[in-house]
């Protein structure tokens, strides 16, 4: 394959550093700090820039759905060498669930003309772990998820899946969906000209009904779920804590002690 | 109240059936008035083992070499389209599980509702607890549109129980031709040997986090666990940096683990961290920051360097 066209789905999401919270009257994550790239997704933006180089010629395309018109974290991926961007934002998607999340994003990615659509296992504030596969199934694309190496071969692509005690080897024809766990390469940091020349890439940005949605089919009315409660969990209480002093290992052999397990 | 027909996505390895897949049929027990399960693979493997844990009906779905995802979406939407479909289904979170319900939810434009850590019947719908930051608050969700109702649940939500049934029927489900969705084939697989108990399952674990300082320093980790006769895991930081093989990962992305004891070594406990170990009965840290999260809830905390603390307990264990 000579020119390889690779969409990235990527997130935008309130800083994990600074832990959200549900707003208790709209409940749904509160945002209005600002949002980052999903850690997560920086590793799908780096493979698919690896993809990209491996195969001489071809550019990488982000999709993301966020509110407010948000596109900070879609500046990171930029600054990282994606070439555009398609910003899906509308108040109508407030409240919106995976299975509409996953339509949305996939209308926005079927006229791109991509051999690959490469998002992340899961994102790190929602961890649905299904907007993927469900792009995928929207497309009608076969998939192949948790993948922790891709490599173009021929007119398909061969991905290890991670598995629960390894990996499989899976072959895979293109165009696909790959969602890849985090950690499966080294997520470039963006250099001073690619943070330059990130503010001058186009963001095309869309609303629910430039891409054909009613509003009675996005949003809390098209989600087929009602959240019913939000309640504080019971906590763990925290124990003692001692500051080691050279024998606060005594203090954990005499617990283990006292539990019988030595 | 109680649904009709439950079916449970029943997963086994080296015929075994998946303790997840036993947990959701003694909860599906209480719910319905008729369990069955669907596995992708011969149905008669399992029939014994899940019957005794209530499943009446073992539907095989032949995925040959695909991946589930795609294979048993199209089998179960096929069954539901036929009117054989049941009121709910319940997927243990697992890579396949997530892939079934993901494509399933579409094929059958239903909602389908991630990480719930409890699930209940409310008149003919259901309500579902998911637990979200880190444990910190639970959301329960009713689903409002047709059934079947989909749900994915994570690991050790509930405890398993036999219900002394005997074997169960065993019945196929047909997958239609999967047109161009079905180009995942899985080539070849590789599983990471590990000895000592397993990490989901071992009644102490021990696990390591960046605050080990190197790669080396896991094996501080390995041998403490294998002096008390446990497990090693390891925080996502140290797995995603590739320290540690991820088949080790403790947290949300990651296993589940409910020890009798846990031990904490250099883990500051982020919120993926603590989902997948606070059920844990004891929990001991081992953290030079004071101010780390994982000290909230800790039984016995420790603040200190791990390099001086580990080997000190590692050596005062070796000596008893």
């Amino acid at each position: 394959m000579s020119v390889m066209k690779v969409v990235v789905c990527v997130k935008q999401i309130p800083d994990p550093a600074d832990p959200g919270a549900l707003d208790p009257e709209t409940r749904t994550l509160k945002r209005d700090v600002k949002l980052i790239l999903d850690e997560s997704d920086s590793y799908g933006v780096e493979m698919a820039l690896q993809l990209v180089d491996a195969a001489g010629e071809g550019e990488v395309t982000l999709v993301s759905m966020a509110p407010n018109g948000e596109r900070s974290g879609l500046a990171t991926a930029l600054a990282m060498g994606a070439e555009s961007a398609v910003l899906i934002s509308d108040p109508e998607l407030v409240g919106s669930d995976a299975l509409t999340t996953a339509k949305l994003l996939a209308s926005a990615i079927k006229d791109q003309g991509a051999d690959l659509v490469i998002a992340g296992s899961e994102s790190s504030d929602g961890y649905t772990g299904v907007v993927p596969e469900q792009i995928a199934a929207v497309l009608d694309l076969p998939s192949v998820t948790a993948a922790k190496a891709i490599e173009v071969d021929g007119d398909g692509i061969k991905v290890q899946r991670q598995t629960d005690g390894g990996y499989d080897d899976v072959e895979c024809s293109m165009p696909a969906v790959v969602s890849v766990t985090a950690g499966v390469v080294e997520p470039r940091y963006p250099s001073f000209k690619g943070i330059m020349a990130a503010k001058s890439k186009p963001v095309d940005e869309k609303s629910a009904g430039d891409l054909g949605f009613d509003s009675d089919s996005v949003g809390w009315a098209g989600a087929g779920q009602e959240i019913v409660e939000v309640t504080d969990a019971p906590q763990r209480e925290a124990g003692e804590v001692i500051e080691d002093d050279g024998e606060a290992f005594t203090k954990i052999v005499e617990f283990l002690e006292n539990q019988k397990v030595i | 109240m109680t649904l009709d027909t439950i079916w449970i996505h029943a997963e086994a390895s080296d015929g075994e059936v998946s303790s997840n897949t036993l947990e959701l049929l003694t909860k599906a027990r209480d719910m319905a008035d008729t369990v069955a399960c669907f596995f992708v693979g011969d149905a008669d493997d399992i029939a014994e083992a899940v019957g005794e844990y209530g499943a009446e009906t073992v539907y095989g779905i032949d995925a040959d070499d695909n991946l589930h995802g795609v294979p048993a979406a199209a089998a179960i939407a096929a069954a539901v389209e036929a009117g054989d479909g049941p009121d709910a289904i319940l997927f243990g979170t697992t890579y396949d599980g997530r892939d079934i319900a993901a494509r399933l939810s579409v094929k059958l434009d239903r909602t389908v509702v991630s990480n719930c850590v409890d699930v209940d019947v409310d008149g003919d719908t259901l309500v579902t607890t998911a637990s979200v930051f880190g444990g910190a608050t639970d959301v329960k969700t009713k689903f409002t549109g047709e059934g079947p109702y989909l749900a994915l649940v994570r690991p050790k939500s509930f405890t398993a129980e036999g219900s002394g049934g005997g074997e169960a029927d065993t019945d196929d489900l047909d997958v239609p031709d999967l047109g161009a969705s079905g180009g995942a084939e899985v080539t070849d697989r590789f599983v990471e040997e590990s000895d000592g108990p397993k990490l989901d399952e071992a009644g102490i674990v021990v696990s390591g986090g960046r605050g080990l300082g190197e790669p080396d320093k896991f094996e501080m980790v390995e041998t403490l666990a294998k002096a008390l006769g446990g497990a090693a895991g390891a925080s996502r930081a140290i797995v995603d940096a590739g320290w540690v093989p991820y088949s080790q990962q403790v947290g949300q992305t990651g296993k589940v683990v409910k020890p009798d004891i846990y031990i904490a070594c250099g883990i500051s406990g982020a919120t993926q961290h603590l989902v997948g170990m606070k059920g844990s009965k004891n929990i001991i840290a081992i953290n030079k920051d004071p101010e780390a999260p994982i000290f909230g809830i800790a039984d016995l905390g420790i603040v200190g360097d791990v390099h001086k603390v580990m080997p000190q307990l590692i050596e005062a264990l070796a000596a008893r």
